[in-house]
This record gives structure tokens, C-alpha cells and sequence, in this order.
């Protein structure tokens, strides 16, 4: 394939064509804050917390959704994005109850991660309190829609790393919510087949197994990228 | 079906034509005020005083003043009658005879009349929705023969492009420029999406032009699909429109039947087919990407674009995407030539665009104007002000995605550009007024309130920060807002716009920016003083300060 030459925050880079910012930004070790997109499963751009600058285009593009084209100059990292960041994290955390200090991902959180490295040091928004069911019916798996940022990674990986089509989004706007089958408790949920790679996929305590306690939900998501590069690539990289 | 059994299906219609015509406007505004029975009676007095050969009573579409309703219109050049009802039906039936109808008449030389410049709804009032044969006596479907038979896909892209033709659904992207998109993406399989999800609140004129016109609809569709080399054509139109709907249907049928559509079309190679896909109703699956994903049957929520729709669109096949009133354009262009079409309108902005005047007004309807128009031309002379002497403050252009534009920019030329400047845009073509009783900040809550609800949920900066967008005008409203407050909407307002994923949240902020721009004093005059140490209003100290 074809390579495109490309600036990303003045650093000149190589990548291949068909690559993303984010995958040839991530290549040359050029970092940025990322929620909705999980190596494994395609990107759908929802987060917006990767958003770039590039010159010569008035509208700021998703990283994980841009592909690089030849000559182009990205900018990660402004004052404007780093602004745009902070309000979109504080959007979230007043949006549902994220209550580190209860929470099984307190410490493996990537909210709570992000929240640190972008200086989120106080949500100016009210916060809204919603009020969801927690379902403890499966099992293995627990889901807390209070703690969820709706990022639909769980559902991606559902559908195409285990092609098992349990989980998905149902309602619209602030009413959106993840459910089981057609809106069962996850423990009727006949599709499921307990294999916990949502729960991998989960960037925050909304998806755990059931038992853990504060802080103790931690996930290995190399799983999930080594399953899709051994299909993918034919290559088995434990 | 060739160019001769066209025009002899035009002469029989013709000759059909008796010594008196009444219309009657059988769309949904007419409807819902009683029309149908009223074209009943009309029909039974016509029988009762055995006139039938001389008098035909026909159904036809929107006649553009719905405040009136029922509307019928004599011809040939009778009065149009307003507010018809079946008490008063015989009496117009009487008049033809030489009686007097003692019946409230339209002044036709009203500038509400006089203004408009039909092309997209030329045939609208006119032709009889519901027969083909109707539509093809006003020349229908001679411009498909005539790109079939006279032009080449090429040919009719350049005419396209050099009309100056812009999308009419509200961004007003260059059509000819869409359709070579679409026409050099590579791929055998291509559609032809026209958009007629009309989600705008106030807005009407897709669905007039449905009613009114549906074979004019489908002739741009097919000539669509074959200068951008598709065969096959969906209209996505919302559930809320039956009567458009089965108007539709009924015109495929039609239209398949006489050979118009389907295959071998005019006995060229080209093939087009025309579906109908029902939407649910909710506003953003008028957003390309998200009715794209509802017409695959998926959920329809928004994907990032590139690519776009042109290069891959409809089951990842290169796919045009136009409004109803984009694609009722296309065949007068083919008739009539690009240069006609070019010299209407402004230098930019080509063409006439239709708008739904809606809200504070005397006349409320449908009009059709030439680009450019000033918008105190349309709200003072044709919409004739504010009723019973009210005085207009503002027009809403644009939906829940424009602006507000207050009355001292009224010398405003409605085209794109100027719209744009004035951080309006001119959207799909709703058009609400509204008179000094109006509170602005309400207005701009009650679009927020729209596209909080209307979010897809996808985003983040558009499903959470609409919401919290609503709070906060809901807060100034109640009066629990300080000066910090407002700086914070302003400051939230500019992330939604620039970090959403879709059309939908990069436009929420418009009603709330533009109102904040030209009316700025009625937020203030609503905002508490900042308490002492910095402090916030609080909900409790709301119970105090009323
Ligand atoms: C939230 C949202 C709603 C939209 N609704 C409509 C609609 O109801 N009708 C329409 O024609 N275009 C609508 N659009 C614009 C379409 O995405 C698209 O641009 C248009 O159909 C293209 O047609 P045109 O080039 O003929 O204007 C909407 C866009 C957004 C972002
Ligand atoms: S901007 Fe709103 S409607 Fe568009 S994708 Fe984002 S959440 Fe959905
Ligand atoms: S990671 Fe790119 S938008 Fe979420």
C-alpha cells in the first residue's frame, strides 16, 4: 500500500494509506485522549474527545474516523481542543452518577483516567441524577446504566468480535440506554453467550462481574485485540 | 410510450376540458377544514342541475392560501373563493349561470398572489394529483423523453450544474456538483434517495408539493437516475404524511402502468424504479447518514462523514441524496433550458424557493418567490403583517437548526449567503413570524427543547450538552440565573456547534446564539445579581427572589 506523508504536531510521519490519525498518530507515539474507540471494533466517531485540528478544514475531525490523506497537518493538541476536552468530560460526568469512590472501576476507570490527564478539575453543569435499573440478573455480569457514558463499545464487540448481537442501544437523546435482546433482563437474555467480552470492552464500572467490589474490576482488554488480530492477521501475539 | 402518445394523452385531456373548471384544493390544510365534503356537494349540485357537461369539478393540489381554506378556484378566470363550506357550495355553482356568489373572494391581484414566481409549484392547484393524464396535459414527463431520447447523462449533469441549481434542504450544497460526485463514483449499483422527512416544526412545503405535484417529483428522480447512471430510486417520507404517501403510491402505480417508469423507459435502455420507504417520524433520520441507516433498517442515527453519501451512501453504494423541492425543480430545467433558470433569482442563490409562512400573520400559506426577495416583501406585502395590528418582532427562518431575524434587518434578500451573515440559514423553508407578545428566550428554549429531545443520543457534546443547554434557559426563564450562568451557555453553546458529530447538535445552538445576538437585553432583564462572595443562585434562593 501506497504510504502518505503527514505533520502531526509538527512532527513529520509516514503512515499507510487507508490508516486513521489516530493509528498513525498512535504508531509514532503521538497520544491522544480517545473513549469510544477500542482497538478490535470499528470506530464510530461518538465521543468527539479525539478531535483535531486540520489545517485547511473549518470543522474539527475524530481522529479515529479521518483517514490521513497526503500532506496533511494535524494538530492534537490546542488550546481549544484541550478546552473542548475538559466540557466534554465534565458533560459526562454530570450527565449520569459517577461516583468514583463506590465504584468497582475506581482506579481502572478510563473516565477517571481521562478526567486526570485533561485537568477536569470541577463540572460546572448541574448534575442531572438520573434515575436507571441496575441489572444483576445474568449470572456472571452485572450492568449499572448509571455509570454508563454510552460509548457502545460493549455493543460493537458484541455484534462483530462475538457476533452474538446480545447487546444495543435503545430510546434517543438523554434516554438512551444499552439493553439485552428485545428489552429482557440480561438473565433471559437467550443470544448472550457469557462471554464476558463486553465486560472487557467496558471503559467504566457500568459492565462488571458480579462479586467485585470497589476498585477491584479490572479488565485485560489485550483479549479482545488478540482475538481480532489472530482472525484478521492469521497471527496468534499473546 | 413515446413522444407522440405523450402529446395525444395531452390533446384527449384537452378536449376533455369543459366550459367550467372548479378547483378544489385537496390538501391536507383544505382537507382538515372539510374540503372533501365540500368537493362533495359541489359535485351533487353540479348533477342535481344537470350540468355535468358543462362543469367539471376537480380535485386538485395546495391552492397557497391555507388560512382560507376551503379554497375553490373558478375557471376560467372566476374568483377564488375562500372558506367554503357545503352551505355555501351551490351558490358558486349558481354563479356560473350569471348569479352572484355572495361568498368572501380572494383578491388576486394581492401581492400574495402577485409575488409569487411558480416553478416548483406550478402545477400545484393546477394539475389533478391523483391522474397522470392531468399532469401529463401541463407537459409532464416530455423532459424525461427529452433526456432519454435528445441528451446524454453528461449532458444533462452540465445542464444541471449550469442552471445554479442548490440544494433546497437546507444547506444548499450545488446540486450539480452532488450529482457528478455520484455519476464518477465508481460502482454498477447506484440510488437515487429523495429526502421528504420534513422534521422541521412550522414547516410544510415538502408535503404540499407531495400533495400537489407527485409525478413532477418522480420525473426528477428518474431523470436524476439516469445522469448520475442509477436504477433505482427511494422516497423516504415521514408516517406523519398519509395523504403524500398514498398520493405517491398511487403515482408509481401510474406511472408504471403507462411505462414511464420501470424498464426500457421510453424505449431508451434505461431502467428506473421507484420505492417508498415510511419513516417513524423522528427528526434527525432526515439527516443523510441516519436515513440512509433507517431505509437498511437499522437504527437511524448519524455516522461521521467522509464518506459522504455520493461516494458511499445507500448499502455502501454511491447514492444522490435531494429534498422533494430540489428534485421539483429538475424537469422544468430540462424543459425550459438552464439559461431561463439561471436568470431567476441572485447571483449565488438561483432559482425561486417555496416557504411555509406560518405563526403571527394574516395570511398564513404556502408561497413561492424568487430568490433574493427581501423578507419585508414577504412578511409585510405578501403575508400582510401581523394580524389585527399587531407589530412583528422577529422571523424565524430555519427551524430548530436557524434563527431568529429581527424586524430591522427586514431589507434583508432571502438567498443563502445573506441568511448565513445574518446567523440564520434558510433551511427547508419554514418560516414562523412573530409579533411583540413573543418572549425570546422562550423561543429558544423551545428549540432546544426540540433538538434535546430530537438528539440521536450518539454524541456526546449534542445528546448531553442539549440537554444541559435546556437547563440552563430554563433556569434564566425562572429566573435563577446570574451573569455566570449565561457565560456558561454561551461557552457550551460553542462546543455543541463545533464538536457534534451531526447537522443536528452543529446547528442546536443556532436559535439560542441568534436570539442571543439580536436580543440579548431579554436575557439580561431576566438574570439575578451575582450574590455576595461569589456564590450561585440556588433553587432555595429562588423561593425568595421570585
Ligand atoms: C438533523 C437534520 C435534519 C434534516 N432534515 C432534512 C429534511 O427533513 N429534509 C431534507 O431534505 N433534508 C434534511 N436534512 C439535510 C439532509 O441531510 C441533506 O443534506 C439533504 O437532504 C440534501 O438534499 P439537497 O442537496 O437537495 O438539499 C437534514 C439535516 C440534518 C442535519
Ligand atoms: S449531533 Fe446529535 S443527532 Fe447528530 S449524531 Fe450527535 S447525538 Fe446524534
Ligand atoms: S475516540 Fe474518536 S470520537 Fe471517540
Amino acid at each position: 500500500m501506497a504510504a502518505k506523508t503527514l505533520t502531526i504536531d509538527g512532527k513529520e510521519i509516514s503512515a499507510e494509506e487507508g490508516a486513521t490519525i489516530l493509528q498513525a498518530a498512535e504508531e509514532h507515539g503521538i497520544t491522544m485522549p480517545t473513549l469510544c474507540h477500542l482497538d478490535g471494533v470499528y470506530d464510530v466517531g461518538a465521543c468527539r474527545l479525539c478531535l483535531v485540528e486540520v489545517a485547511g478544514t473549518p470543522k474539527l475531525l475524530p481522529a479515529c474516523t479521518t483517514r490521513v490523506t497526503e500532506g496533511m497537518d494535524v494538530k492534537t493538541d490546542t488550546e481549544r481542543l484541550r478546552k473542548y476536552r475538559r466540557m466534554t468530560l465534565e458533560l459526562l460526568f454530570a450527565e449520569r452518577n459517577h461516583v468514583c469512590a463506590v465504584c468497582v472501576a475506581n482506579g481502572h476507570c478510563e473516565l477517571q483516567s481521562l478526567a486526570y490527564s485533561q485537568g477536569m478539575d470541577h463540572v460546572r453543569y448541574e448534575y442531572r441524577f438520573p434515575h436507571w435499573e441496575v441489572d444483576n440478573t445474568h449470572p456472571l455480569f452485572g450492568m449499572d446504566p448509571h455509570r454508563c457514558i454510552l460509548c457502545t463499545r460493549c455493543v460493537r464487540a458484541c455484534w462483530h468480535i462475538e457476533g452474538a448481537g446480545t447487546l444495543n442501544v435503545s430510546g434517543r437523546s438523554a434516554g438512551s440506554h444499552i439493553i439485552t435482546d428485545l428489552n429482557q433482563p440480561w438473565g433471559l437474555a437467550d443470544s448472550c453467550t457469557r462471554c464476558g467480552k463486553c465486560v472487557m470492552s467496558c471503559p467504566t464500572g457500568a459492565l462488571y462481574y458480579k462479586g467485585s467490589t470497589v476498585s477491584e474490576m479490572e479488565r485485560d482488554r489485550s483479549k479482545l485485540e488478540f482475538i481480532v488480530t489472530a482472525r484478521e492477521k492469521k497471527q496468534w501475539i499473546a | 410510450m413515446d413522444r407522440q402518445d405523450l402529446l395525444k394523452i395531452k390533446e384527449r385531456e384537452l378536449a376533455r376540458r369543459k366550459k367550467f373548471t372548479l378547483r378544489c384544493c385537496m390538501a391536507a390544510g383544505c382537507i382538515s377544514a372539510n374540503a372533501e365534503a365540500v368537493k362533495a356537494q359541489l359535485e351533487k349540485t353540479v348533477a342535481d342541475l344537470g350540468m355535468a357537461d358543462d362543469v367539471e369539478v376537480r380535485g386538485v393540489g395546495c391552492l397557497k392560501l391555507c388560512c382560507q381554506g376551503p379554497l375553490v378556484q373558478v375557471d376560467p378566470r372566476g374568483p377564488l373563493y375562500e372558506k367554503v363550506t357545503t352551505d355555501t357550495a351551490p351558490a358558486i355553482i349558481g354563479s356560473l349561470k350569471g348569479g352572484k356568489a355572495n361568498l368572501s373572494q380572494a383578491d388576486p391581484h394581492h401581492p400574495f398572489f402577485e409575488r409569487q414566481q411558480a416553478i416548483v409549484l406550478a402545477n400545484s392547484g393546477q394539475v389533478d394529483p391523483e391522474r397522470i393524464d392531468s399532469y401529463i396535459a401541463a407537459d409532464g414527463y416530455l423532459a424525461l423523453h427529452h433526456a432519454l431520447t435528445e441528451m446524454t447523462p453528461k449532458e444533462v449533469l452540465d445542464a444541471i450544474d449550469a442552471s445554479g441549481l442548490r440544494g433546497r434542504g437546507g444547506a444548499g450544497f450545488p446540486t450539480g456538483l452532488k450529482w457528478g460526485t455520484v455519476a464518477k463514483s465508481p460502482g454498477t449499483k447506484k440510488y437515487v434517495i429523495c429526502n421528504a422527512d420534513e422534521g422541521d416544526p412550522g414547516a410544510f412545503m415538502d408535503r404540499c408539493v407531495l400533495e400537489s405535484d407527485p409525478h413532477n417529483i418522480l420525473e426528477g428522480m428518474a431523470i436524476a437516475g439516469f445522469a448520475v447512471g442509477a436504477d433505482q430510486g427511494f422516497i423516504y417520507v415521514r408516517a406523519e404524511y398519509p395523504l403524500a404517501i398514498s398520493r405517491l403510491q398511487l403515482a408509481i402505480k401510474q406511472a408504471k402502468q403507462l411505462g414511464v417508469l420501470g424498464s426500457g423507459i421510453f424505449g431508451s435502455p434505461f431502467n428506473f424504479n421507484v420505492d417508498i420507504r415510511i419513516g417513524a417520524g423522528a427528526f434527525v433520520c432526515g439527516e443523510e447518514t441516519a436515513l440512509m441507516m433507517s431505509i437498511e433498517g437499522r437504527r437511524g442515527t448519524p455516522r461521521p462523514r467522509p464518506p459522504f453519501p455520493a461516494e458511499s451512501g445507500l448499502w455502501e453504494c454511491p447514492t444522490l441524496i435531494n429534498n422533494v423541492e430540489t428534485f421539483a425543480n429538475v424537469a422544468a430545467i430540462i424543459r425550459h433550458g438552464a439559461d431561463w433558470f439561471a436568470g431567476i433569482g441572485t447571483e449565488k442563490s438561483k432559482g425561486t424557493k417555496v416557504f411555509a409562512l406560518a405563526g403571527k400573520i394574516t395570511n398564513t400559506g404556502l408561497i413561492e418567490v424568487p430568490m433574493g426577495t427581501s423578507l419585508r416583501t414577504i412578511v409585510e406585502e405578501m403575508g400582510g403583517g401581523a394580524p389585527d395590528g399587531g407589530r412583528i418582532k422577529a422571523v424565524q427562518t430555519g427551524g430548530p437548526s436557524g434563527g431568529c431575524i429581527p424586524a430591522e434587518a427586514f431589507d434583508v434578500p432571502v438567498d443563502y449567503e445573506s441568511l448565513g451573515q445574518l446567523g440564520s440559514i434558510m433551511g427547508s423553508g419554514g418560516m414562523i413570524v412573530m409579533d411583540q407578545t413573543t418572549n425570546m428566550v422562550e423561543i429558544a428554549r423551545f428549540f432546544m427543547e426540540f433538538c434535546k429531545d430530537e438528539s440521536c443520543g450518539k454524541c456526546v457534546p449534542c445528546r448531553a450538552g442539549t440537554a444541559q443547554l435546556y437547563a440552563l434557559l430554563t433556569k434564566i426563564i425562572e429566573r435563577r440565573a446570574t451573569a455566570r450562568d449565561l457565560q456558561i451557555l454561551e461557552e457550551l453553546c460553542d462546543l455543541v456547534k463545533h464538536t457534534s458529530l451531526c447537522g443536528l447538535g452543529q446547528t442546536a445552538p443556532n436559535p439560542t446564539l441568534s436570539t442571543l445576538r439580536f436580543f440579548r437585553s431579554e436575557y439580561e432583564a431576566l438574570l439575578q445579581p451575582e450574590l455576595p462572595n461569589g456564590a450561585r443562585a440556588t433553587p432555595a434562593n429562588h423561593l425568595v427572589t421570585p
